[in-house]
């Protein structure tokens, strides 16, 4: 199997297949077998792995890549999430690397030349009364003081945004205002995966699949090859990018991490004609709802609280994200739950993410994203790929440095440990 | 839903606990340096499969207990008094 490299999806491409009896299309990318040794290997072929692998190979020339995924590509969390993209977090640190994430998405589907579906629908938060309107609005002007598009706006406004929320001033969860961020919205998140493995492989990456990471071997306390399921794959500089279970790859390579895995749940109602205009999101029970291009309603809301690598959630939290949601939206309870499903998410001590170093030379980390990992897929992407070039930080990463626990230099996003 | 078996109230849904953290951490002494300490405070050993993990019957009795806990499959294998445990090491 080859692929043609110049092969573009285009309007006149779908003509031309359309006329053609579509006999010339070839495989989005390639999936490799593993060689025996790489510039440099990214562990985990998610969303952040994925962009990694392109981004050295796009912004930094290194194409001797290979992304290692134990099982299947944008399989994890990338397939599992509600797919929500916002930059709204209080601290400056955080407000800088979301809002790098936010602009790179906005012209992501132009610069993979594959539709990844971003759709700037916006988002709102609820506030129920006027003190969390009141709390909100000091986040708000954090936030603009970062220079992110937020902005308080009133009961009316939100009303006239969403017009299906419940009106009513008995309401369990009246509307009292919201912040909105206008630039907010969703993607389609498998074509996230797939468009920059596409993009990735047809600059010379490989993509190996089905192939688990068992071990790492060292050589005077540097990492210099894995053990996989497909033999031993060495390499300079190793990334790793896999969620959830970073926890269980730093044991391999001898050093813990401050991680907590758990599950984060996701559902979906049948699908319905366009209703919603934008993500709605309730501040106080932290359950929030948009609808896919599909029709289906999609929702989420907070952990399930034991630490769990199942990847399923239990019903009691299901049921707390649908409860409030049906106090909101009273309509909504006219239709049929279809789909429940969980991921598995490494939530850190202070709701922010961890790029950088680890304690092992030639390893370095991209996790820590807890429940809000999709959004900060081209940002990691970028910022991962800087540090296994350079092996130093960009600007943007330094916060998020491992060692940021020892020094006391937490970035508290504890306000925004709502989960989407 | 997982159930615990909580020594002091019998089985109880889960949502009556809290879970801590891991069961088996010394604490440092208070001469540790500021890595120790960091350590202690925020590194997890966060296992995937069968744990040790420390939780508080929070809606119950109040106790602390130590429950050994399959993290993949939910399973719990025992629930055991803190102070039992601590007594016995």
């Amino acid at each position: 199997m080859s692929i043609r490299r110049s092969l573009r999806y285009s309007g006149w491409r779908l003509l031309r297949e359309a006329f053609g009896g579509q006999q010339g299309w070839t495989p989005a990318w390639e999936d490799r077998d593993p060689e025996a040794a790489y510039d440099i290997v990214v562990i985990g072929g998610g969303g952040h792995g994925l962009a990694t692998a392109y981004y050295l190979a796009r912004t930094h020339g290194i194409t001797r890549v290979a992304v290692l995924e134990k099982g299947w590509i944008g399989g994890g969390n990338t397939g599992r999430n509600t797919t929500i993209i916002r930059s709204n977090y209080f601290h400056p640190q955080s407000a800088a690397l979301y809002d790098l994430s936010v602009s790179l998405y906005e012209t992501l589907s132009r610069e993979l030349n594959y539709n990844i579906m971003f759709s700037q629908r916006g988002m709102m938060e609820i506030a129920h009364d006027q003190p969390e309107l009141e709390t909100m609005a000091r986040a708000a002007n954090a936030m603009r003081i970062s220079g992110v598009d937020i902005e308080v706006i009133d009961r009316a406004e939100t009303l006239r945004r969403e017009p299906l929320l419940d009106p009513s001033p008995r309401a369990r969860w009246p509307v009292c205002g919201a912040l909105l961020q206008r630039r907010a919205g969703t993607a389609r998140h498998d074509a996230v995966a797939w468009g920059y493995a596409r993009a990735a492989a047809a600059l010379g990456v490989h993509i190996i699949q089905n192939c688990e990471v068992r071990g790492f071997i060292q050589e005077r306390g540097r990492a210099v090859a894995v053990q996989t399921s497909r033999g031993v794959i060495r390499a300079e500089r190793f990334g790793v990018a896999v969620a959830g279970n970073s926890s269980v790859l730093a044991r391999l390579a001898g050093f813990e991490l401050p991680l907590q895995s758990y599950t984060l749940q996701a559902m979906v109602s049948e699908p319905v004609k366009p209703c919603l205009n934008m993500v709605t999101l309730s501040t106080s029970t932290g359950a929030y709802i948009s609808q896919s291009d599909k029709g289906e309603l999609v929702m989420g809301g907070n952990l399930d609280r034991s630490p769990s690598y199942a990847q399923r959630g239990g019903f009691r939290v299901t049921r707390s994200v649908v409860a409030p949601l049906l106090e909101m939206y009273p309509w909504l309870s006219t239709l049929k739950l279809m789909r429940q499903w969980g991921g598995t998410v490494d939530t850190s001590p202070d709701n922010s993410p961890i790029i950088g170093p680890a304690p092992v030379e030639g390893i370095y980390l991209n996790c820590g994203w807890g429940t809000g990992g999709f959004k900060a897929i081209p940002a990691g992407g970028t910022l991962t790929a800087h540090l296994l070039a350079t092996g130093r930080h960009h600007p943007l990463s330094e916060p998020f440095d491992l060692r940021r626990f020892a020094r006391g230099e937490l970035v508290d996003e504890g306000h925004a440990g709502v989960a989407h | 839903m997982q159930v615990f078996s909580c020594p002091y109230c019998g089985p109880r849904p889960d949502a009556e606990f809290h879970y801590i953290g891991d069961a088996d951490k010394p604490r440092p002494e208070r001469s540790c340096s500021d890595e120790e300490w960091a350590h202690y405070l925020f590194m997890r050993a966060n296992t995937r499969g069968a744990a040790r993990e420390l939780w508080v019957h929070r809606a119950g009795c109040g106790r602390w207990l130590v429950v050994a806990r399959d993290t993949e499959t939910h399973e719990v294998a025992a629930v055991t008094p803190m102070n039992a445990e601590r007594a016995g090491t």
